[in-house]
């Protein structure tokens, strides 16, 4: 076994072995152990990648904020776009523990070379898509984060138990926008079953790639950051969610649904992974504009970001330690 | 000429009230201490007043490396830039 | 406060429940209007911190208002509560300071704004919390300490910005003397005011100017920054003669609950 494709010496194979072994007892790595340089990379790619994924998350929802229709609804969604900027932060600074600076995270998100979670590539068209977000997008993320509060790395772990705690009243919230909206007037329901309709399969896509065809899967889950497979979560997820989809009278937009009564699995259709591999390699609708966006804020941002630099530095000399 | 960055790194505490000592919650970042307790309310005790709030430069802190353990009060101890140390607090001391 | 005269008084129940009214409109539309600009910003700020920071501060001027609103429509006594109120007035009978509406700008220009209204909250506030009605007081003594958080956020920003860079102190002077003719109106007593104060519900504005421009100067001052020449003060916002600014800001904010007007959310 070789690290990066270099010869190991004895040395390093044992340190891995310890590792793994440390790793297989449910130990926490924290930043300071000793790790394979190939698993501190490992991590840094997910836990930026899902930091990204929260900035980036921010502006679907942020769309509709000035247009949320009653103030429990407004304060609700302001409350939940601020938490998703700070759940992106605590993600940030557990990913600079492995030794990388928050700066270089976001110009590799800027360039287009890191990604994010492609479902923040698709639009937001009526109020009903921030009840279907904080329900199925939501939804989907508690099912995959809560696999991750027990990850390896104890940065990335802590960071998952905060974040899953908020995270609870945001599906909960958008279940109860859904759950309103389709019980109220014909256009409401209308309203929240077209919501469904865009949202469910995207969502689905969610959980990644088959594991067949799951590249880094076998390596992460050896050590401890991945403890369940994409299509086991996302099964988890459909059952979970056709229940719920029930119980407020909406209808799956899948005509192949059907309980299968020995596993008690609800089977789904074919998802189209043509779709899903076109918007993570950037031609989903809002791609572009998710990108623009981030880029502009940046952009916008410097001279304040400098003015604030500038200022610390003039009064460095005030500030006795 | 000032370049741009994302502001150095601070660390944050949080004591919860009543008796309960200060926690390490995470980091975030900031350009002084004022700015730092600032943003660590906002970030890290929005949803609960009267806590007490603790900022600290990452780089003001010094951390044990694991593999000293054997000789723990070896002088040669690691200065922590990037890549501080978080300390769990074992549940069973607080509020005591 | 400045107390009526004697034998001055109207009937009191009918006009009091609309000065009542007309002065807690203020209340809640001022920071309606304000937390809808501040949420424009919504990831969009400069750094991850602030765009926390101004969410933040947005959320608590809007809880305020919905605070205000509320109490607004049961002073009316005509069935309307704050989502009513909000969602279904016309611009010309909305009841905030022009300064509010204006757009956010950039962010040296949200900063300025931001203290100025702030300031002149918190003041109110600290006056509020000896208000008659109960409700009020006890909303003020609430919102007092998130005003004076507000109060410290946006000075610490005006001063970076201020005694910063080359730049952000151009864009911070431009800031304030931009905002400054709008100020004036924060400190206007009318008859809403007096009629307010008179029922010891309310605090005369007028009262506030001295106090509001000693805390201006002194951060202006550690900003490096001037107070600009103002030979008019814009006003109008309180009797609903505003800028053509809310116009567009309403028709946002209310397209969806006007699209779809009977049901709830």
């Amino acid at each position: 076994m070789t690290q990066n494709g270099m010869q190991q010496t004895p040395e390093d194979a044992a340190k891995v072995a310890e590792f793994e072994a440390r790793i297989a007892r449910g130990e926490s790595i924290e930043p300071k152990d000793w790790m394979p340089e190939r698993y501190r990379k490992q991590l840094i790619r997910m836990m930026s990648q899902h930091a990204h994924s929260e900035i980036v998350g921010m502006l679907p929802e942020g769309n509709w904020i000035t247009r949320a229709p009653s103030f429990r609804r407004k304060l609700g969604l302001l409350a939940k776009v601020q938490d998703e900027a700070g759940h992106g932060l605590y993600i940030y600074c557990g990913t600079e523990t492995l030794g990388v600076d928050r700066r270089d995270l976001i110009d590799q998100l800027l360039a287009g070379t890191a990604k994010y979670s492609s479902i923040f590539n698709y639009p937001t068209l009526s109020w009903a898509d921030i009840g279907a977000i904080g329900w199925l997008v939501d939804g989907a993320a508690i099912v995959n984060q809560t696999m991750l509060a027990k990850a390896s790395y104890g940065p990335y772990a802590r960071a998952m138990v905060r974040i899953c705690k908020e995270e609870n009243f945001h599906k909960r919230q958008g279940f109860e926008i859904m759950a309103t909206l389709s019980g109220g007037t014909p256009e409401r329901h209308a309203m929240a079953q077209d919501a469904l309709n865009r949202w469910w399969w995207p969502s689905l896509m969610m959980f990644g790639p088959p594991d067949a065809e799951s590249a880094n899967s076998e390596e992460l889950t050896r050590w401890g950051v991945k403890k369940k497979s994409n299509d086991e979560l996302r099964q988890r997820f459909v059952n979970q969610t056709v229940a719920q989809a029930r119980a407020i009278n909406l209808e799956i937009p899948d005509s192949e649904l059907r309980l299968d009564e020995a596993s008690g699995d609800w089977a789904f259709g074919k998802i189209d992974w043509d779709e899903f591999w076109r918007v993570v390699k950037g031609d989903g609708p809002c791609n572009r504009e998710r990108l623009a966006a981030r880029r502009a804020a940046h952009a916008d941002g410097e001279w304040v970001r400098k003015a604030a630099l500038a200022h610390a530095e003039k009064h460095a000399q005030a500030a006795v330690a | 000429m000032t370049s741009d960055n994302q502001w150095p790194l601070w660390e944050v505490f949080v004591a919860a009230g009543n008796g309960a000592p200060h926690e390490h919650v995470g980091s975030l970042h900031a350009v002084d201490a004022e700015q730092a307790l600032q943003n660590a309310r906002d970030v890290y005790a929005r949803r609960n007043e009267g806590v007490s709030i603790w900022v600290v430069p990452s780089s003001a802190i010094t951390a044990s490396t694991p593999d000293d353990v054997g000789s723990f009060f070896d002088p040669a101890n690691d200065k922590v830039y990037r890549h501080p140390q978080f300390y769990k607090v074992p549940r069973g001391v607080r509020g005591v | 406060m400045k107390t009526a005269k004697a034998g001055a008084r109207p009937p009191a129940a009918r006009i009091s429940s609309d000065a009542a009214f007309q002065y807690l409109l203020r209340l809640g539309d001022d920071r309606l209007v304000l937390g809808h600009r501040l949420s424009e910003w919504c990831g969009h700020g400069p750094i991850l911190e602030e765009d926390i920071a101004l969410t933040n501060i947005a959320l608590d001027l809007i809880g305020q208002a919905n605070l205000f609103l509320e109490l607004a429509g049961r002073a009316e006594g005509k069935g309307r509560d704050q989502d009513a109120l909000a969602y279904f007035r016309e611009a010309v009978d909305y009841r905030n300071l022009l300064l509010v509406e204006l757009p956010k700008g950039d962010f040296a220009f949200t900063i300025a704004r931001q203290l100025a209204f702030s300031v002149y909250s918190f003041l109110q506030f600290e006056a509020l919390v000896k208000s008659t009605n109960e409700d009020l007081a006890g909303i003020a003594a609430k919102a007092a300490k998130e005003a004076k958080y507000h109060v410290r956020h946006s000075a610490d920003w005006l001063i970076k910005l201020g005694d910063g860079t080359d730049e952000s102190h151009e864009r911070a002077q431009r800031a304030v003397d931009e905002i400054w003719r709008y100020t004036g109106e924060m400190f206007v007593a009318d008859d809403v005011d007096r009629a307010a104060v008179a029922i010891g519900l309310g605090v005369d504005p007028s009262t506030l100017g001295d106090p509001w421009r000693g805390h201006l100067d002194d951060v202006l001052k550690r900003a490096t920054l001037i107070v600009p020449e103002v030979k008019f003060m814009q006003r109008g916002g309180r009797t609903g003669n505003h800028t053509e600014h809310l116009g567009h800001i309403l028709s946002e904010m209310q397209i969806v609950a006007r699209s779809f007007p009977t049901g709830g959310w």
